[in-house]
């Protein structure tokens, strides 16, 4: 008889786990993550249908349910608990073990609160380091469960073999010796990527979790390899038949190499030989990656087996037959650009005034376009697509429409006139132009304005088209004081029009507290893209508007009377009790580092393929709307085939804009001695002559002692220490250049070009700022000189010393840009200019201080005193009034 | 387990004496204290006489109009002698180890009576009064040592059962509530010297999890644990617990404490155990408990399974080597525990399944 303890799982039943059950199902369809239709039950509050998906997977064969309800707008633990609760009152549900997936900790812990029997939790990792992992560990050991383990350490995600193998070998010792975790209770997750995306690293990852699997399994024989099935087959979205194959031949293989748990949809498994034979050589090909050309070749017979089983779709341009309004349709549907004038043009001789065929088929194409985006079934790059279809048909009949409205002067009707430009001193328009582009969509007419635009300027253009809207835009802070500003003016030029606010700054309290009450016409905040076309609807309609509005304006008198009634409960602490708890160390025995390259350094043309590498794509994808971290966001179940698309589109730009030198990247960065005096910090030249005063603000939280109040300035030693410390700036741009190629774009009507060249260029421009500051790290200040992080752990700023950019969180003041770039000569140094309102241009560019202290570290200063306002404004020469307009969002009081 | 024993020379010794033999637990309380035919002044004795607790002047001033009566748990502190004197009788039968009288000394139970205040009280004073009789016996019989099993009992609610039909998915306790309950009692229940902690009559098991973290909470925290014993309880003729599990999917719920014992008690007679018992006896690492009520309750809520009976039914479990410990639950009495320890004493313990390995 063997040695190996069998797996003890429970719901009101048993469940051993012996070599005889080959492989367990775990359900995956109580997934929110995992399934859009689940998602939207628990969303809608729908639990009674909720719990029935969990009952069609019992009954379906699921001998463990996996729950997860990890989504930003649900309430996780309470859904968790909820959840959990209400199955365990449904004994033909309850009678299988749960499976808690979350990855937060605190989700976890509210399941398995819940769990009479013994489920699993899904899943601990080292991510944070082994303390952490140890002491979730004991906490499952303590509520009775066992444990997925995913391969995942502080390095990151394992993809190789060696890797999984590694870091799953490594939890294993930790488990076993310092916990004395039943080793039968491990379940390993190797972690299953998908495959054939175009991508070829990852034609390898489902060899690579099958060979770690089986070495897994040979190392840990009494341990379980598990994992999420469906991820490996995600490129092939939309495509069951394909999926099924996948799944079939993967978990084929894998199970022989001793995979023995799954979470899978269990009522769609294929049996390996059900699966047509044609199609099962190309999809081994596929999972076993052997051969380059793998991926296109199932592709090739993919479509073939679409439809459903056995029935051959013989044709993929079946659409092509169509008449030609489903077709313009199909092509707004799918963003098909390629047949868009033929099929306008034939629309058009069909119909008796070219405006009939923006006023039929196409709109009617957009409104499915709109409908699919509002119900989540489409996402933000496919409907700027869609737009650039919808663009290109109508650019393509507007001489039809000049000539028609000359004949008869008809100028047909749409939704509504909007106004948007992004206020003065601002330049950043990538949300803006989405938002038209959305709004276009949507057939309102959009006359967008730009960027840094006076409130005058959008003023006049309103009255001179009789706009229905007007819609602002910024993402710097300063921008917000310039907003309130174009409400008052609207307020007293007797504007009666709404006013919508939106960008990365603005919220609801702000424009409840500090825009509407100056504005009395609508005044209402635009959260995202998607959000735009509904509010911008609700206010041209006479039927929506009184309602929609009153709804508003309760909830922003809500905020204000909130606002009001704040309580003391988060007082700050005087000016003087915070400098007391200020940052310190034993500057005496401290020895500041010197930098290898003192004075300017200035770098023309950096090479672009090099800074490539050290992209941080999640928020690239963020400014999208697709919501995810990198990579995960590609295996995303609801996102993850839209995200990958993105994705290669974004790789195609890239290839181009570094083979043909779209753009060009430059730098300066400068050391100087410096000295903490007070709350500032003195640079010097190489002479010791002064030569500026860095203002710093400081935190003024009420803390614990050890915990200190944090000012930039702490981080340099100061004067009375007698130590020569050093400051270092920075100014990086990758936007040289852009403008010529935004305006092709825009000329040929392709917004979704124009906004990737933009989302490219800030992510090259963030890069640069990295690989910078790795550089400064490493060579020209070189404190750091054997230093070597990947570049997650670059993204996870895990490296020594910080980067503080003005205008952001440590230096909420905007205006000390004006001192680093006169210390860089940054403008003469790297073409960027600094507008009034402090912001960059070229927009896709970085700026900020360099600070080398072991102990320095990013933190928010926060909410500042009346007290403290007043200190600063004198240091920087200022009146209260002006200090308290470049710190408006960080008041804590309401000025005058 | 890198936590050290809080008394491992207890340990050693009950560890020893389960090898040996089969242990005799000892039998019900209620019945026992029915016997004496207490009023409401007499569970108040004086403490509580006035209608409110004297020893807790300016706190926990007690409404005169809650009877006391039924609060069997309180007599530890109002009839000590009393509770001494049922734990001396079934020391008498030949019990190797005795319950503390804690079953309701929960903050959660004792909110019947208004008395949460007393929840740590009770379990100390209830541990106490049991330690002195043991220890009496063990003077006098030193080769024979016994043992205090400190108890918690169920509490009055269920974490995993909805008290409201209209709604599932509502509970009346939380599991954190109740680990907090637990970890008070339990501190009780240590301080007073317990040997043994017994987690019983679980006929949620979600309760007995909410105990068995707090367990390990607090013996996580006081660097020192005590031996864990873990009863459940199947509740009628379905084989299921209240909350609806099997006998093995209870085990299986409870395993990770590794108790030295898991068993099942009340509800049921003896016979109608067996296959429960048997389940676990297959399946379990530690060693195997039953303290089964006599027989069913009869129209008038009594049991009349006499010791003679009991006794027969239960020697078969132990000739058939699924026992390690033995005891009774309601309706039973020191004669029934006399007649159990006569019926087994002869028969082998159930052997642990790792020593049977080793055997083979």
């Amino acid at each position: 008889m063997s040695s190996i303890r069998h797996t003890r799982l429970s719901g009101l039943e048993p469940l051993v786990i012996t070599p005889d059950l080959l492989f367990v199902n775990v359900g995956e369809r109580t997934n929110v993550t995992g399934s859009a239709q689940f998602k939207k039950l628990i969303k809608e509050d729908r639990y009674e249908e909720a719990v029935d998906v969990a009952r069609q997977q019992v009954a379906n064969g699921a001998q463990i349910i996996d729950v997860n309800m990890d989504e930003g707008l649900i309430d996780s633990e309470a859904a968790m608990t909820r959840y959990l609760n209400l199955i365990a009152a449904e004994p033909d549900i309850a009678r299988v073990p749960v499976m808690v997936d979350s990855s937060k900790w605190t989700v976890i812990e509210a399941g398995l609160r819940c769990l009479q029997g013994k489920g699993i939790v899904n899943s601990i990792s080292m991510k944070e380091g082994e303390e952490i992992f140890l002491e979730h560990a004991r906490k499952v050991q303590q509520y009775g469960a066992a444990v997925v383990v995913m391969a995942f350490d502080e390095q990151g995600q394992a993809d190789t073999c060696e890797r999984k193998v590694e870091i799953c070998s490594r939890a294993y010792a930790l488990l076993t010796t310092r916990l004395d975790f039943p080793p039968e209770d491990i379940i390993f997750d190797p972690n299953i990527f998908a495959i054939a995306t175009g991508i070829e690293e990852h034609n390898n990852y489902a060899v690579d979790f099958i060979e770690a699997t089986r070495e897994l399994k040979k190392r840990f024989p009494a341990s379980h390899i598990s994992g999420g099935v469906s991820n490996v087959s995600f490129s092939f979205r939309g495509n069951n038949t394909v999926r099924e194959a996948i799944h079939s031949v993967f978990l084929y293989h894998a199970i022989k190499a001793g995979m023995d748990m799954g979470i899978v949809n269990a009522g769609a498994l294929m049996i390996y030989d059900d699966v047509p034979e044609e199609l099962r050589e190309r999809v081994e090909d596929v999972v076993l990656n052997r051969r380059p050309d793998a991926t296109e070749r199932l592709l090739e017979v993919a479509e073939k087996f679409k439809a459903k089983k056995g029935e051959v779709v013989v044709e993929n341009l079946a659409w092509r037959e169509k008449p030609v309004r489903d077709r313009l349709s199909h092509a707004l549907v799918h963003g098909i650009d390629q047949y868009v004038e033929v099929d306008t043009e034939e629309a058009r001789q069909l119909s008796s005034r070219p405006l009939d065929v923006i006023e039929g088929p196409l709109m009617d194409g957009m409104n499915v376009v709109g409908d699919l985006f509002g119900a989540g079934k489409m996402f933000l790059p496919q409907v700027v697509k869609s737009a650039r279809v919808m663009k290109k048909a109508v650019a393509y009949l507007l001489p039809y429409i000049e000539e028609e409205k000359l004949r008869t002067g008809d100028v047909g009707k749409n939704n509504g006139t909007i106004v948007m430009a992004t206020v003065k001193g601002d330049v950043h328009d990538i949300g803006k132009n989405i938002v038209g582009v959305v709004l276009r969509c949507n057939n309102f007419d959009v006359i967008d304005l730009g960027v840094m635009v006076s409130a005058q300027k959008i003023l006049d253009t309103a009255r001179e088209h009789n706009a229905d809207i007007i819609g602002l835009s910024g993402l710097i802070t300063p921008s917000l004081e310039e907003m309130s500003q174009v409400a008052r003016e609207m307020q007293r030029q007797d504007f009666q029009i709404p006013l919508l606010i939106g960008g990365a700054t603005t919220s609801r309290a702000h424009t409840a507290l500090k825009i509407e009450p100056h504005y009395k016409s609508p005044t209402v905040w635009v959260k995202d893209a998607s959000r735009a076309v509904g509010v911008a609807q609700s206010l041209v309609s006479k039927e929506l508007i009184d309602n929609f509005m009153a709804k508003v304006r309760a909830e922003y008198a809500e905020v204000r009377e909130r606002h009001r009634n704040r309580g003391p409960g988060k007082q700050l602490v005087s000016l003087e009790k915070a400098r007391g708890q200020r940052f310190t160390c034993d500057w005496a025995s401290y020895e500041p580092p010197q930098p290898n390259r003192p004075g300017i350094t200035v770098f023309d043309a950096y090479d672009l393929a090099e800074l490539r590498r050290y992209i941080d794509w999640s928020p690239f994808f963020n400014a999208w709307e697709l919501a995810g971290r990198y990579p995960a966001i590609l295996q995303d179940e609801i996102v993850g085939t839209q995200a990958t698309e993105l994705f290669r589109d974004a790789q195609e730009m890239l290839d181009r804009i570094v083979k043909e030198k779209w753009l060009t990247a430059r730098g300066v960065i400068g050391f100087w001695p410096a000295a903490q005096s007070g709350d500032d910090t003195e640079v010097y030249a190489a002479d010791g002559k002064k030569l500026a005063t860095l203002h710093h603000l400081r935190q003024q939280v009420d803390k614990p002692v050890e915990r200190p109040d944090f000012s930039l300035g702490d981080f340099i030693a100061p004067k009375e220490a007698g130590k020569h410390d050093w400051i270092g700036g920075f100014a990086v741009t990758s936007g040289v250049g852009i403008e010529e190629h935004v305006a092709r774009f825009e000329a040929a009507h392709d917004d979704y070009s124009s906004i990737m060249l933009k989302a490219l260029a800030d992510r090259l421009a963030e890069a640069f700022a990295e690989r910078m500051h790795e550089r400064v790290r490493r060579e020209f200040w070189g404190y750091m000189p054997d230093e070597t992080l990947d570049n997650n752990a670059l993204i996870d700023e895990k490296y020594c010393g910080i980067r503080p950019a003005p205008g952001y969180p440590a230096c909420p003041d905007h205006t000390e840009k004006a001192t680093l770039f006169k210390l860089l000569d940054a403008t003469a140094n790297t073409s960027i200019e600094l507008t009034e309102g402090f912001a960059m241009y070229p927009t896709a560019a970085v700026s900020g201080w360099y600070f080398s202290h072991p102990d320095s570290q990013y933190f928010v200063v926060g909410r500042l005193t009346r007290e403290q306002v007043e200190d600063y404004a004198k240091r920087k020469g200022w009146t209260r009034e002006e200090a308290e307009r470049w710190l408006a969002p960080n008041l804590d009081y309401d000025p005058d | 387990m890198s936590t050290p024993w809080l008394h491992p020379d207890r340990v050693a010794l009950l560890e020893n004496a389960l090898r040996q033999r089969i242990l005799i637990l000892d039998g019900g309380m209620g019945t026992m204290l029915q016997g004496h035919q207490l009023d409401e002044d007499g569970f108040r004795g004086d403490r509580f006489a006035e209608g409110r607790d004297s020893a807790h002047e300016h706190h926990h001033d007690h409404p005169g109009s809650c009877d006391l009566k039924g609060n069997n748990d309180l007599l530890t502190l109002t009839k000590p002698e009393i509770i001494r004197g049922v734990h001396e009788a079934y020391l008498e039968a030949g019990a190797d180890l005795v319950e503390t009288n804690t079953f309701n000394s929960t903050r959660i139970s004792q909110a019947d009576y208004h008395l949460e205040h007393l929840a740590y009280e009770l379990n100390r004073e209830g541990a106490r009064l049991a330690r002195a009789a043991c220890d009496a016996y063990t003077a006098k019989t030193p080769d024979k040592p016994r043992f205090v099993i400190g108890v918690l009992g169920p509490t009055s609610r269920t974490a995993s059962l909805s008290p409201d039909v209209n709604d599932p998915g509502f509970r009346n306790v939380t599991f954190e509530e109740l680990a907090a309950n637990y970890t008070e009692s339990a501190n009780g229940l240590i301080d007073g010297g317990a040997d043994v902690i017994m987690v019983e009559t679980i006929f949620d098991t979600l309760n007995a999890k909410a105990a068995l973290f707090a367990l390990s909470e607090l013996f996580h925290q006081r660097r020192a644990r005590l031996p864990v014993m873990i009863s459940g309880t199947i509740t009628d003729r379905s084989g299921r617990t209240l909350s609806g599990q099997t006998a093995e999917a209870f085990y299986y719920s409870v395993a990770h404490a590794r108790p030295l014992t898991v068993g099942l008690n009340c509800a049921l007679g003896a016979a109608d155990l067996r296959p429960h018992v048997q389940t676990l006896s297959n399946v379990a690492d530690c060693f195997i408990s039953t303290h089964p009520n006599a027989g069913l309750p009869n129209a008038f809520g009594e049991y009349d399974e006499t010791p003679e009976q009991m006794a027969s039914v239960i020697g078969s479990f132990a000739r058939d080597g699924l026992l390690n410990l033995v005891g009774g639950c309601c309706g039973t009495t020191p004669a029934h525990i006399k007649a159990i320890a006569e019926a087994v004493r002869h028969c082998p313990p159930r052997a642990l399944p790792v020593a049977k390995q080793e055997a083979a």
